[in-house]
């Protein structure tokens, strides 16, 4: 699977190697106000390039918002968004996936009526190297670049063990695969920064698990930052170098699990003010 | 060798039913041109034959936009206007070509380059819209071109010179009148022949399948089924979106030039609004996005009412009923449950034969 | 006084334009779908009442009603039949169902009623006010369907303000699911909505044939397209936005026919549609809802 990959570093990833690298992601006072009310307010964070990082807190904290606004898909009111150094504010969606980043949604967005294959190959789009006129007349050069752009869906499919999959309509998979196929997706468009909404969601212990090593061989085998919303604690704790707690749209803790995991902020956002009674 | 497998079956699959459309239109074309020929076919039916064909070139192509755009466009019949009378134009000009079948293919190629520029300058207002008020806006195109060529007058009088006027008979001496308002093309020489209907389907069938099965129309398939997303992976939908209206323009506004050849004279109110929605019907009961099911659905109810006298006054209460129920069969929670079963039920009797067949051979 | 005339014909026109919008545009509001048969309806209510008035001879208000009464029936049962199955579709396939229906409607008309216009007798009768010594004449009918519109509208603003359905149909046309969770019946409250647009349609035709008195099976087609632009015009969704709508562009083609060309001024009309659309998509009092991601 190796050969099929395009290595950004030939370095192992490391935190504290990390450190060293520019990050791929820095946001500054990061913010969006619907109608007077702030969503998400000075919103700070840093992403180490090849970091595993989650994105927690309670339902209606605004992580979803935080992705949106990575994304472009909202326009931020206040700050900005540095990826790879470059500032992507004024990008909108299309841009910004051109740029770096790729996403899953949390209501899960598939092309149904295609097959799995298709929707791999929608993601390598950019990767096929034919234009209108060489598809419209069938050139040698079309032939071609499907042919490798087939191969390599297939390929990428392999992750998640899915290319027995491949002509299946990703409307009818079931919904741990429909999951697993949004982020192969994502995968295909080359980013260097992967956003994960929910990506656990409706799947069992098991299946978690394996997600979980997933997680990780994309990370080890693609050299790129990823970025996920998860209200399964096993999986955020047991992967993610970094974490960041939003509450109210504002972050109120950021550090490792094991800091996260002791702080006592993010145990009263979480189960309310103890003793008061 | 597992990935091989699928690999091939899935390239098979599609290829297996374009050549099967491919096939069925060629036995088509040969089996009522030797009929034709033969002169077995009745005078209507004869008439038919290219009428039928512009019917199923408008067709393929407004599928393109309706079924894998997913965009409802009320306006075609407004590409097919426009290429029917830059087509004419064309002829006039250029009738010292000489081959008839030339001259026809020449100015079918100018209909869908002129509906193709129209189809890129309506696109850019409409593509930003969404749902139904694309639609709304595709039809309000529809009848703004009509309305316009309803008021074009143009003509050469005697010593070859050409006359315009907008709203105003155009005043000359001698001479022919090619455009004439509401009256519409006239003095046209008939040259649209069943043999050049044939090659544009085969053309149209062509540019569409390879369209469709390339990244260009995997992305416009993937914006209609999910626009958020493909604009995630880095599609732009309106571009895209561009590339869909523009194609099925040029071929509509090509099936546009072959109908007006194939008539002395053809009226602008030809392509109003009725129109429009006659070919939305051949695509929405084929089946929207199945190519095939809009040529068979083209011809079957270009060619039935025709020859079916006693129906023609029921005939759009029929379309009509069958635009609903195929709406409620296919669309509906209740339809689709009633679809499945029927289908399970169907598959479960196909099974029971094989196997007895299998049986059978065993034995 | 010929701006004058232009102006109050404009207005005349506008304010049934106005009510047919105020259909659409409630219809639109709360099922969230395009009812193209909305004008056929508007068809179908000047046939019964010209039926009515001329095969059993009943006096004008009673036409009206029973009018009023059919196409309500009408409505509801279209709802019912071929909307309400496809709630849950895309709005593709309720777009040409829509178109179906519009097309059912038209031609139906046209096997019961064939295709022949018929001379509607005006039911209103009421004699036209002459002004400026006679140079500038309005109709009784023009008087009738500009009072008949503020009347409707006013109604409108106060059945869905004060009412209890009234209120159910603005949670409704906000989140229906969310409507449905607080114990409303969306099914009831659309049925009631297309009821209240249907028995407006029948007003509206019968004051469109008041003043234009030819009827035919596709009388309700462009009229109901051109409400649907005033809808538009106006903001989906708005009451006030539909009656502005309706108005101005009741105007705007009595002043492109008077002042362009009568055979362009289809094509103005829409082209306002297609500029309203571009420029101000959410229209004059509408509002801009975004896409949940």
């Amino acid at each position: 699977m190796s050969e099929l990959v395009r290595v950004v570093n030939d370095d192992a990833l490391l935190t504290e190697r990390d450190i060293k690298m520019a990050p791929v992601l820095e946001t500054r006072h990061l913010g969006i106000e619907f109608g007077g009310l702030k969503a998400v307010d000075d919103f700070n964070i840093t992403v180490g390039q090849s970091e595993i990082s989650g994105l927690i807190g309670p339902n209606g904290a605004g992580k979803t918002t935080v992705f949106n606004l990575l994304t472009k898909v909202y326009q931020p009111t206040h700050g900005t968004i540095l990826l790879n150094q470059k500032d992507i504010n004024s990008y909108d969606t299309i841009k910004a996936n051109h740029a770096g980043i790729a996403r899953t949604f949390q209501n899960i967005r598939l092309f149904n009526n295609l097959t799995v294959a298709e929707n791999v190959l929608v993601g390598l789009h950019e990767e096929m190297t034919y234009n209108l006129a060489q598809s419209l007349f069938k050139t040698p050069a079309f032939r071609r670049s499907e042919k490798i752009a087939r191969k390599r869906a297939l390929e990428m499919l392999s992750i998640f063990d899915m290319q027995e999959l491949a002509d299946v309509q990703a409307g009818n998979l079931p919904y741990g695969a429909q999951r697993r196929l949004e982020i192969v997706r994502a995968l295909a468009t080359n980013p260097c920064l992967l956003l994960l909404d929910e990506p656990a969601a409706g799947m069992n212990p098991s299946e978690t698990a394996e997600l979980m090593d997933n997680i990780r061989k994309i990370r080890d085998t693609f050299h790129i930052a990823i970025m996920l919303i998860e209200h399964d604690m096993n999986l955020v704790m047991g992967i993610c170098e970094g974490i960041a707690v939003l509450n109210y749209g504002k972050i109120i803790a950021k550090g490792t699990p094991e800091e996260i995991k002791n702080n006592p902020t993010v145990i009263e956002a979480y189960l309310g003010k103890q003793g008061e009674d | 060798m597992e990935n091989i497998r699928t690999k091939l079956s899935g390239i098979k699959k599609s290829t297996k039913q374009e050549l099967i459309t491919y096939g069925m239109v060629t036995l088509l074309f040969v089996l009522f041109q030797s009929l034709n020929n033969a002169g077995i076919l009745s005078r209507s039916l004869s008439g038919q034959l290219v009428p039928v064909c512009v019917y199923v070139v408008a067709a393929v192509a407004l599928n393109l936009v309706v079924g894998f755009s997913g965009e409802l466009s009320l306006g075609h019949a407004g590409f097919l206007s426009i290429g029917a009378f830059s087509g004419a134009v064309f002829c006039k000009l250029f009738s010292g070509i000489g081959n008839d079948t030339v001259c026809l293919i020449l100015a079918m190629v100018c209909g869908g380059i002129v509906a193709g520029i129209f189809g890129f300058l309506i696109g850019i207002p409409v593509l930003r819209l969404r749902g139904d008020y694309l639609a709304i806006v595709t039809l309000a195109f529809g009848e703004i071109i009509r309305n316009i060529v309803n008021c074009i007058y143009l003509g050469i009088d005697g010593k070859g010179r050409w006359h315009f006027a907008f709203g105003n008979t155009v005043e000359m001496e001698g001479g022919t009148t090619i455009i004439n308002g509401p009256m519409g093309i006239t003095g046209n020489e008939k040259i649209s022949t069943f043999a050049v209907g044939f090659g544009l389907i085969l053309f149209t069938l062509f540019i569409v399948f390879n369209l469709i099965n390339s990244k260009t129309g995997r992305a416009i398939m993937a914006i209609r089924d999910n626009r958020i997303a493909a604009e995630s992976i880095g599609l732009s939908a309106t571009g895209f979106k561009m590339t869909a209206f523009v194609i099925s323009a040029v071929l509509t506004g090509m099936a546009g030039t072959l109908y007006a050849m194939n008539y002395a004279s053809v009226a602008p109110i030809k392509f109003g609004f009725n129109q429009s929605v006659l070919i939305l019907i051949f695509v929405v009961l084929g089946g929207m996005g199945n190519i095939r099911g809009s040529i068979i659905a083209a011809i079957i109810l270009t060619v039935l009412p025709e020859q079916l006298r006693g129906v023609g006054d029921f005939r759009m209460l029929i379309y009509a009923l069958l635009l609903i129920s195929m709406m409620l069969i296919t669309q509906s929670d209740k339809g689709r449950v009633l679809m499945e079963k029927i289908t399970a039920n169907f598959k479960k009797i196909l099974s029971i034969k094989k196997k007895t067949v299998k049986g059978e051979k065993a034995e | 006084m010929t701006l004058l005339t232009y102006i109050i014909n404009g207005i005349s026109l506008g304010s049934v334009y106005a009510i047919i919008a105020l259909g659409y545009t409630m219809v639109y509001g709360i099922a969230k779908m395009l009812n193209f048969a909305h004008g056929d309806i508007i068809m179908v209510g000047a046939y019964i009442s010209y039926f009515a008035a001329t095969s059993f001879g009943m006096p004008p208000l009673v036409c009206i009603a029973v009018s009023m009464a059919a196409c309500t029936v009408l409505g509801i049962a279209i709802e019912r039949f071929a909307y309400r199955p496809l709630r849950n579709a895309n709005s593709l396939a309720v777009l040409i169902t829509a178109i179906g229906v519009s097309y059912l409607l038209q031609n139906g008309a046209q096997l019961l009623w064939t295709s022949n216009p018929k001379m509607y007798a005006s039911l209103i009768d009421i004699p036209a006010l002459h002004l400026f010594d006679g140079r500038l004449t309005i109709t009784g009918s023009a008087l009738v369907t500009v009072i008949s519109c503020v009347i409707v509208m006013a109604l409108l603003v106060l059945i869905t303000k004060k009412t209890k359905v009234g209120k159910a149909m603005r949670a409704v046309s906000e989140d229906k699911e969310a409507a449905q969770l607080m114990g409303i019946n969306v099914n009831f409250t659309i049925s009631v909505t297309f009821a209240i647009g249907s028995a407006l349609a029948a007003v509206a035709g019968v004051l469109l044939c008041s003043s234009y008195p030819s009827l035919y099976p596709t009388l309700g087609s462009m009229t109901g397209i051109k409400a649907f632009t005033a809808a538009v015009f106006g903001g989906i969704g708005s009451i006030p936005g539909a009656f502005v709508g309706g108005i101005l562009l009741g105007v705007i083609e009595k002043f492109a026919e008077g002042y362009i060309s009568t055979q362009l001024s289809n094509a103005i009309v829409f082209s306002v549609l297609i500029i309203v659309l571009l420029v101000k998509p959410a229209g004059l009092f509408g509002k801009v809802r975004r896409e949940k991601v």
